[in-house]
């Protein structure tokens, strides 16, 4: 199963797109406040990760959400179960 | 003591700057009197009405209006109380009786707003545990009954019928799954490819609600919606419709042939917690929805409408939500909200009414100024408004 850094960095490479402003990223870079992303950016974006890494994350996970490092970790527990 | 309205401040900011422009508000427009589906005084000036959902111009028709009146002076003004209470009369009977019959289906359950339909409707059926399936482009009231409820939410690409399927087969098979689609998306007017939807939604075990709220008594052969016209109705386990558009009054509706459907009447809160929809409003629906059933010239010249406007915008030289006349809204892609504003403003100088629509409600943003034809409008009333159009498109330099 993947490990928590190879999702980190697949994560981040799927930001790319996204991240019109340049925002360096780490894991505890947040969505709404640093990346500064619409409603619409983040439908994007999680369709994008739900079909790189074969999940679901539903719009009840997606509210409890704010940084790439906490969607590192759903990813990894969603792959895991 | 913090001010809870604060949190408005960037949108009280922005209708400022918007104003400090000289356009007029367009979202406070009074209407001073209403001369037909078509027609109304606007700031004392005769308006051609292209913003209504109005779609099969029965708010004037005869036969309605004389049911509303008789509704009106048999029952009184109100019911005064739940369906579930004393607010059920023979008439609200009567009119779940027309929608059965409309639709060919066993059950219709009548709810006092659209809104409220989807609301009721969706929160009831998919319970903790469960999956509700929509498509990111979805009615308010759709997320608004999703948030309402206890389910999981999933959204799919809008229209996207491999982002749904993708996302069916990836939720646990034995989960209850609820889809739920619309016939005709109000922002763009497109229609959903419901034919391959329905039988994904099939095959993935999941019950399908599709609400046909732009489509009723315009699109299909009997005006039953998209589902109809794609011959996929009897594979859709839930319809929710509406009123206050093609019927031409105010209500909701949920109508199934599901064998156990009435027990929702018990156990649906928006249904329950509400008083019902006055007896005038019942009688005008049920006399509308029975004339619908028989309008199949109305419908014809419905889509003449919608296909001379789109085509004729084409040719002036808008941007349009869709590459044909999909349904009878027309939708003009604006570059930005100023100039959305402007443009409004423009047609409603020259006698126009359509509705601006602006972001959240749009989809990616954008600003629209948004047209809803009537089987009522005149051929040449469609002529007069591609002119108007040309007019005002030149003087902002939409066009």
């Amino acid at each position: 199963m993947a490990n928590r850094e190879d999702i980190m960095a697949k994560i981040c490479e799927l930001i790319g797109p996204f991240n019109n402003k340049g925002v360096d990223l780490t894991a505890s870079t947040t969505f709404q406040g640093d990346l500064e992303w619409d409603s619409l950016t983040v439908m994007d974006f999680v369709a994008a990760v739900e079909d790189e890494f074969d999940i679901i994350i539903t719009m009840n996970m997606q509210a409890e959400i704010e940084t790439v490092g906490q969607l590192a970790d759903a990813v990894a527990k969603l792959m895991d179960s | 003591m913090t001010d809870l309205l604060s949190k408005f401040d960037p949108l009280i900011q922005e209708r400022e700057n918007l104003l400090a422009t000289g356009v007029k508000d367009p979202f406070s427009l009074v209407m001073e009197e209403v001369l037909s589906p078509t027609v109304a005084i606007c700031n004392g000036k005769e308006t051609i009405l292209l913003g209504t959902y109005n779609y099969m111009g029965m708010t004037f028709d005869d036969d309605v209006r004389a049911a509303g009146i008789k509704a009106l002076a048999e029952f009184g003004s109100g019911t005064t109380g739940s369906r579930v209470f004393n607010g059920t009369y023979s008439l609200h009977r009567d009119c779940e009786d027309a929608l059965r019959e409309f639709y060919a289906m066993d059950h219709a359950m009548v709810f006092s707003t659209g809104y409220q339909a989807n609301l009721g409707i969706i929160s009831t059926l998919a319970g903790k545990g469960d999956y509700i399936i929509l498509d990111t482009d979805s009615h308010a009231s759709i997320y608004d009954g999703c948030a309402m409820g206890n389910a999981e939410i999933v959204a799919f690409r809008h229209n996207d019928v491999e982002a749904l399927e993708k996302r069916l087969k990836r939720l646990p098979a034995e989960a209850g799954k609820l889809v739920v689609l619309e016939g005709v998306y109000s922002m763009l007017g497109d229609v959903a490819p419901l034919k391959e939807m329905v039988r994904i939604c099939k095959e993935n075990g999941a019950m399908v609600l599709v609400d046909e709220a732009h489509s009723m008594g315009f699109i299909g052969e009997n005006g039953r919606g998209v589902c109809e016209a794609q011959g996929v109705i009897d594979d859709v386990d839930f319809i929710i419709g509406t009123f206050s558009k093609s019927v031409g009054t105010v209500g909701g509706f949920c109508v199934s042939n599901h064998p156990k459907f009435e027990i929702l009447r018990l156990v649906c809160r928006p249904y329950i917690f509400t008083a019902s929809l006055p007896p005038s409003v019942m009688a005008t629906a049920s006399t509308s929805i029975r004339k619908l059933m028989h309008s199949g010239n109305k419908r014809a010249h419905l889509w003449e409408n919608s296909k001379k406007l789109h085509q004729g915008l084409r040719d002036l030289g808008f941007s349009l939500g869709t590459p044909e006349a999909q349904s009878a809204i027309i939708a003009v892609i604006m570059p930005d909200l100023e100039k959305g504003a402007m443009m409004w403003q423009a047609l409603l100088t020259e006698g126009l009414y359509v509705n601006l629509a602006r972001p959240p409600a749009t989809p990616a943003n954008m600003t629209l100024l948004r047209c809803s034809l009537c089987a009522e409008h005149t051929s040449e009333q469609v002529d007069q408004i591609l002119g108007m159009f040309e007019a005002a498109g030149k003087a902002v330099g939409a066009i």
